[in-house]
């Protein structure tokens, strides 16, 4: 099975021959080396950026007001911050101008923590994105998500922010994406470029790759339960996925749901599964005050208190300025498996 | 390479055609008359905001009549900043346009009663959405240049902003991204240079000699020029856009030009004293040269200004946009 920059890189392989994607770009992104984390190796409209953030967001916007369509990568979530007011204007242009304009654009950035990034390479930005009206907000947790949803975003008509949970992003996928080959070495020697000299390499992409699409703003239950929800999305889903797998033998039966989609979000899957356990559990890493997940509780209390069976809990990261390179910095300032087993043992006991 | 002139020396000035030089006069009229209408509008409490380009319109006129209209990457796109209504206007737009979204009505035809003033949209015409943000419109420039890179032909982008926006690193973006070695693109770039950053002095903040200077270290080719003179005006953006549309590669502009009624209405929208005047000097020179009588200038405002009268009382009766209207176009939908 392909990992996801394998998956993210077929995708946009597929995006580029069949979808009209015309530019692939950020720092590093073309050749040599084809993205820090090989995601965009080999692609024919890959080109490398002047180490500038703001004028990769004004590249990719000005790109899709021509009529191109533009897939930017900022290199580290930790260095979009500098383009926040263009985000912010790529995300209200077609409100500002009352539908004059659209901006067909995908920005790609690696999120989260998990690689020892320290201060400036672990950052989420699931909260600041959120925070951004007219943008759509992906973020996949698995190989075969993360290739469907760059389907959809590059089929998209709107700003698309696209988030790559970076501790992921090595890790191969349980579900074949369609048109993978289904030898895992096989696939590496078609399409990961060679160590050393790669001015004469040509990849050579699987034929069979389809359109598999995940539809932007459906969510998916990963794990089904009866007693409590959990709902997760990128890093921490797999670690939501196995402490529910943990507790069935302490006869917890919790329901795992993936959002894949931030905005818009699926709701509706959400409420019927806290409508059946009554208790919910957010988990995300990005810090916690003025968390999305801090919006998901607030609609749970809303619209499904009568339901509740125990206060809606959200587990994130700590409010702090960083992430500390040290491992135990880091296990401390971030949810950890430990953290989420023992936040679903705690919620599946909780009475009044 | 042709000989490099100094600045404004009327002897290099070829005479341009009678009905150019009426043309631009009576834009530039319409267009002075619109600005003045617009504060007007704010003083009388037709709108919340003033901004504006009077003062702009000899520099601004030429350049919407020079642009290549249309829709796409063939035609000329603007990236314009909030002092442009002389350049709409000079493209064919009508006036009462402005004048709406100075009120804000549901008819606004750039932004449906949500934008400030002079936040100019048309995608008809490849004029990209006005923002206030200072310079954000130099990193989209490089975006359409190089689709119009791609695409051939004669389009080309054109980037204008006020000199005390070249202090935002988004200038030095513009710089950077439009002289790639290799990848050259067709991106004019103009500093309209007032001297003013709202109320701060460029001389106390900028040690460059000329904004335009900046070009240099990129090896794009650069000019500063008069602004305050239609004349001037035309013939250095006519060779200016020549070179860019036939080397496609960028082109650093700086034009000097006034700043009349000062930034804005936050500073009070009053004709501020010390200032050149170029309506008033260039009529001083159409009547000098037998182009026009002061009788014939006169009745060019005199019409302009009852019809735009007339269009703002119009636009005053005009309907706000409905509530409702907030969630219209957060996203665009496929038709």
């Amino acid at each position: 099975m392909a990992n996801m920059a394998q998956a993210v890189r077929m995708a946009l392989h597929y995006a580029e021959q069949n979808l009209g994607v015309t530019d692939i770009f950020g720092e590093d992104v073309g050749a040599p080396l084809g993205g820090v984390f090989t995601a965009t190796q080999g692609l024919k409209t890959a080109w490398n950026t002047p180490l500038d953030e703001r004028g990769i967001i004004g590249m990719a916007i000005g790109l899709a007001m021509a009529g191109q369509r533009p897939v930017a990568e900022i290199q580290f979530a930790d260095y979009i911050y500098n383009t926040i007011d263009l985000l912010k204007i790529a995300g209200n242009t077609c409100w500002a101008t009352h539908g004059d304009w659209n901006l067909p654009m995908v920005v790609k950035t690696p999120v989260g923590s998990g690689i020892r990034g320290s201060i400036y390479h672990s950052h989420s930005f699931d909260a600041t994105a959120t925070h951004i009206p007219g943008w759509k907000i992906v973020i996949p947790s698995n190989p075969l998500d993360a290739y469907g949803l760059m389907i959809s975003a590059c089929q998209e008509i709107n700003p698309v922010m696209y988030l790559e949970p970076k501790a992921l992003l090595r890790i191969k996928g349980e579900e074949r994406i369609p048109g993978e080959p289904d030898d895992d070495k096989l696939l590496s020697k078609l399409i990961d470029a060679p160590l050393g000299d790669r001015s004469q390499w040509q990849p050579q992409w699987p034929a069979e790759l389809t359109g598999y699409a995940v539809p932007i703003g459906k969510g998916k239950v990963v794990r089904p339960g009866a007693q409590l929800t959990v709902v997760s999305y990128g890093r921490t889903l797999p670690l939501c996925k196995k402490a529910a797998d943990d507790l069935a033998a302490e006869g917890v039966d919790a329901e795992v749901i993936d959002m894949r989609s931030l905005w818009p979000y699926d709701w509706e899957l959400i409420k019927g599964s806290v409508e059946k356990t009554g208790r919910v559990l957010y988990v995300n890493e990005d810090t916690e005050v003025t968390n999305f997940g801090e919006h998901l509780v607030r609609r749970t209390v809303e619209e499904l208190f009568y339901k509740l069976l125990a206060p809606p809990r959200l587990l994130a990261g700590k409010f702090l300025p960083g992430i500390g390179l040290a491992d135990t910095l880091e296990m401390a300032s971030v949810p950890q498996q430990a953290d989420i087993t023992a936040a679903l043992r705690a919620l599946a006991a909780e009475q009044p | 390479m042709s000989k490099p002139r100094l600045l404004n020396r009327e002897e290099d000035t070829a005479p341009l055609e009678r009905d150019l030089l009426v043309r631009m006069h009576d834009l530039m009229v319409k267009a002075r008359v619109l600005e003045e209408r617009l504060i007007q509008m704010y003083k009388q409490g037709h709108g919340y905001f003033w901004i504006g380009g009077p003062g702009e319109e000899a520099f601004n006129v030429p350049l919407g009549l020079l642009m290549k209209k249309g829709q796409g990457p063939a035609y000329d796109y603007l990236h314009a900043h909030y002092r442009q209504s002389a350049t709409m206007l000079a493209l064919g737009e009508e006036p009462i346009g402005a004048l709406r979204q100075m009120k804000n009505t549901a008819s606004d035809p750039y932004s449906g009663g949500r934008n400030f003033a002079g936040h100019f949209s048309k995608r008809a015409w490849n004029i990209a959405p006005v923002s206030s943000p200072i310079e954000v419109q130099y990193v989209m420039a490089p975006g359409t240049a190089l689709a119009q890179k791609r695409h051939g032909g004669e389009g080309i982008t054109i980037v204008t902003g006020g000199d005390a926006g070249t202090a935002e690193g988004d200038f030095a973006s513009c710089l950077v991204w439009s002289s790639r070695p290799g990848t050259e693109l067709p991106v004019l770039m103009i500093v309209t240079n007032n001297q003013w950053g709202i109320s701060t002095p460029a001389a106390t903040q900028h040690g460059e000699t000329n904004v335009a200077d900046r070009g240099r270290a990129f090896n794009i080719r650069t000019k500063t020029i008069d602004g305050n003179d239609p004349v001037t005006a035309w013939r250095e953006l006519k060779e200016a856009m020549e070179y860019v549309r036939r080397e496609r590669k960028p082109f650093l502009m700086e034009a000097k030009v006034s700043r009349l009624y000062g930034h804005s209405s936050a500073s009070g929208a009053n004709m501020v004293g010390g200032e050149l005047d170029c309506l008033v000097r260039f009529e001083e020179r159409l009547l000098a040269d037998g182009v026009l009588t002061r009788e014939q200038m006169d009745g060019v405002r005199a019409r302009h200004t009852e019809e735009i009268a007339a269009l703002a009382r119009q636009v005053r009766e005009e309907p706000l946009p409905g509530p409702e209207t907030i969630w219209n176009h957060i996203y665009a939908e496929r038709k």
